[in-house]
């Protein structure tokens, strides 16, 4: 039985929170930015590809404007070299974005213990969902891809996300 | 090795130390002979060492016995008509003071040794562009000095302007800027990368642009630089096999086996005849899905997003069946010293047999599609040509070499693993352009299906690692039942392969061109030194010679032609 505002206007309104309609349309809409740098970005090809086909999830608009993107899709080792660049992509893209790292060395720099690579992305930037694994198995991005829609679901459109991360670029 | 060759090289340089290791002569020469003796074996028809494969450094710091200095360059060279290696050792007491730079013989010279620069501060004099590569320029110090301690990191805060560079290559190319302004036309500054989804990975290329036509081209690499010479040096001989995957991951198996193949020809371990075929049938499988990969990210860029499909798919396919073989879909892991992991599974020619089937039939329907295409002969025929003897000057190797018609091939010219008695062809270009390169990778498609064929009737049963507890894992039984079995099996574990004192190059025929290692052991289980040969960052090293000239658009397809993989280029 409907009850307040549905009750007097009828079949004809539907009322909702924004929080729900708004996420709703969030989840099934993320536009990626593959940030492929290596092993793991030809997986994500293969994720992309007919077999497993991302689009099923709503996110086959990969972009490659970072402009034009809302989920950061961190597919490889990313080096000291390469930090600044990431760092400014994730700036680029306009809020609310979300942060997948895929594998182990852009989740914690994997096997490269070394002198040249950054010891996981979120030294850098936030992160939101990693993937384990070297690389990973395409199911698993479409694991993260969920994972992430879950995680919209519960978010509020008012709160702003991160807003106190510091990195090392900072 | 055969012995003519150290005889003409010590017939030719009398009273110079002359050594032999492997398949090498090694010559040790003083920095101030160096420039004349380089020329000599570059220039002399009966020399002729018309290849610089690489050039390196090692740092004899932590090495037990005593060297006559701290550093040695060293230039590995090869007179590919002829199938002769050689290294130019040049012992270096004072980095500063450096040796003369090899790069007006060579254009190889020019990365190779601003690598050896960047990695080991040794300073090439008469170098053009001495400047780093590998490491961001905020870096200090040289990170494969044996001083550098592997876990000290160094934060990079702005990517490198290029600015200097550019200008600089400009006016190599005679390219006036005042001049340019005289006439009404300003040079357009345009980069593509590190962050672009034409690079396949991260790479920078800076062009500067007149309308759409590139007048100067700077490349900047490095950007999944990854330590791999660092860590392995901090690992067992077996223990480096999974970091070789992620060198050009798209055939991880090839780099298995060119790292086994180089450990085992100093070892002087004979793999057993199974092995041998295995890794034939593997290695060729592997350069098939390296080609397709190639092709179909190549043909993307061109804008034939169906060719993607095609042969995309078949690669997608393929990984079921090396999951089924080793576990992993892309890093396969699946060699080791003295053999190979394990067999075949039960059933397996079938599949095989199924899956050439399937890619036989991907790789005709992309032909079919790209044969007759006249946009894609528009686009490809007669642009971005690489003269043979600028792409030998440059260190070019593989399917790219033979494009511009030289027909130098590992399989052919120093075969291995019984290559000789395959029936093969060599796919030759005749121009050197873009198009040569894409159909010579499809012609070798489908060679290496012929080899896989003619190798799964001929395989043996039979072990796949030799029987040697000194070099590979003995069996589970004697493990648990036998002493002898169990301390084996805990030394190899432990300590690694023992691998008696030396230096030595090896090279393997990879999907790219030529892989080689170059190694150093002290007598140890880990890899004193073991630097890679990547073919790709060779290539990449002649690319501003390819796409100045060209239009802006055919820069982006030419880099595809060239199959740029991060990994194996930035290591």
């Amino acid at each position: 039985m409907a009850l307040g505002l549905e009750a007097s206007l009828g079949d004809s309104v539907l009322t909702t929170k924004l929080d729900a309609v708004v996420n709703w349309g969030r989840q099934y809409s993320l536009w990626p930015f593959v940030f492929g740098t290596a092993c793991c970005a030809i997986e994500f090809m293969s994720a992309a590809a007919s077999q497993l086909d991302i689009s099923r999830w709503g996110a086959e608009v990969v972009r490659f404007s970072p402009r034009q993107a809302d989920l950061l899709l961190v597919c490889g080792t990313i080096s000291y070299k390469q930090a600044p660049i990431l760092k400014r992509i994730y700036e680029q893209m306009p809020e609310p974005k979300w942060v997948v790292a895929m594998g182990a060395c852009a989740s914690s720099g994997g096997v490269y213990d070394n002198y040249c690579t950054v010891q996981g992305i979120d030294t850098i930037i936030p992160v939101d969902v990693y993937i384990s694994g070297c690389p990973p198995r395409p199911e698993a991005v479409l694991d993260a891809l969920m994972d992430i829609q879950d995680k919209i679901k519960g978010e509020s459109v008012i709160n702003d996300r991160h807003k106190d991360f510091k990195g090392i670029l900072d | 090795m055969n012995t003519t060759a150290l005889e003409t090289i010590q017939a030719a340089f009398p009273g110079v130390p002359c050594d032999s290791t492997v398949e090498s002569v090694v010559l040790t020469v003083q920095p101030d002979q160096l420039e004349q003796t380089l020329s000599k074996l570059k220039n002399d028809p009966a020399l002729n060492y018309g290849l610089l494969l690489d050039v390196t450094v090692v740092d004899y710091l932590e090495y037990p016995d005593k060297q006559e200095a701290r550093f040695a360059v060293v230039y590995v060279l090869r007179n590919w008509e002829s199938n002769l290696l050689l290294h130019v050792r040049i012992p270096v007491a004072d980095p500063e003071a450096g040796v003369p730079s090899a790069s007006k013989f060579w254009g190889s010279a020019i990365w190779g040794e601003r690598e050896a620069y960047d990695q080991y501060g040794i300073q090439f004099n008469g170098h053009p562009d001495l400047r780093r590569i590998l490491n961001h320029w905020q870096f200090e110090g040289h990170p494969l000095r044996k001083d550098y301690p592997i876990e000290k990191g160094q934060i990079c805060y702005e990517t490198d302007s290029l600015e200097k560079e550019i200008k600089a290559r400009l006016a190599v190319n005679k390219v006036d800027e005042t001049v340019m302004e005289d006439i009404n036309t300003e040079i357009m500054y345009l980069n593509l990368g590190p962050s672009h989804p034409a690079t396949h990975g991260a790479i920078r290329i800076l062009t500067a642009l007149d309308g759409e036509t590139i007048l100067a081209n700077v490349n900047e690499i490095g950007y999944l630089h990854r330590g791999f010479e660092k860590t392995a040096e901090n690992r067992t001989y077996n223990q480096v096999i999974p970091l070789t995957d992620r060198l050009n991951y798209c055939s991880s198996l090839m780099n298995n086996i060119a790292y086994a193949k180089a450990v085992e020809s100093f070892l002087g371990v004979e793999i057993t005849e199974r092995a041998k075929f295995m890794r034939v049938i593997l290695g060729e499988f592997y350069r098939i899905l390296d080609h397709l990969v190639c092709l179909a990210a190549n043909l993307v860029d061109m804008g034939g997003l169906t060719n993607y499909w095609y042969l995309y798919n078949q690669k997608e396919a393929s990984y079921d069946f090396i999951s089924r073989l080793c576990g992993a879909r892309l890093t396969s892991s699946f060699t080791r010293i003295g053999g190979m992991y394990r067999d075949f599974y039960e059933g397996w020619e079938a599949e095989m047999e199924a899956q050439l089937k399937d890619i036989e039939q991907g790789v005709n329907d992309s032909l079919a599609l790209v044969l007759k295409n006249r946009i894609v002969h528009d686009r490809t025929q007669g642009v971005c040509v690489m003269p043979a003897d600028k792409a030998l000057s440059y260190g070019y190797t593989g399917p790219c070499l033979r494009a511009s018609g030289v027909p130098f091939d590992l399989r052919k010219d120093n075969p291995y693993y019984y290559y000789e008695t395959f029936d093969f062809t060599i796919p030759v270009g005749s121009k050197g352009d873009i198009y040569d390169r894409m159909m010579i990778r499809y012609e070798e498609m489908f060679q290496s299906i012929s080899i896989i064929r003619q190798a799964m009737k001929q395989i043996p049963k039979g072990p796949v690692t030799v029987d040697d507890g000194q070099v590979a894992l003995p069996a589970k039984d004697q493990v648990y039942s036998k002493i002898e079995g169990l301390a084996n099996h805990f030394k190899l574990v432990f300590e690694g392969v023992q691998v008696p004192k030396g230096e030595w190059y090896d090279s393997y025929e990879a999907a790219n061109g030529e892989l080689g290692f170059y190694f150093v052991s002290d007598g140890s289980g880990q890899p004193y030194k073991c630097k890679v040969r990547p073919p790709c960052f060779y290539m990449m090293g002649g690319f501003h010679e390819m796409v100045e000239g060209e239009m802006i658009a055919d820069a982006v397809i030419n880099l595809g032609s060239i199959n740029i993989i991060g990994g194996e280029l930035d290591r």
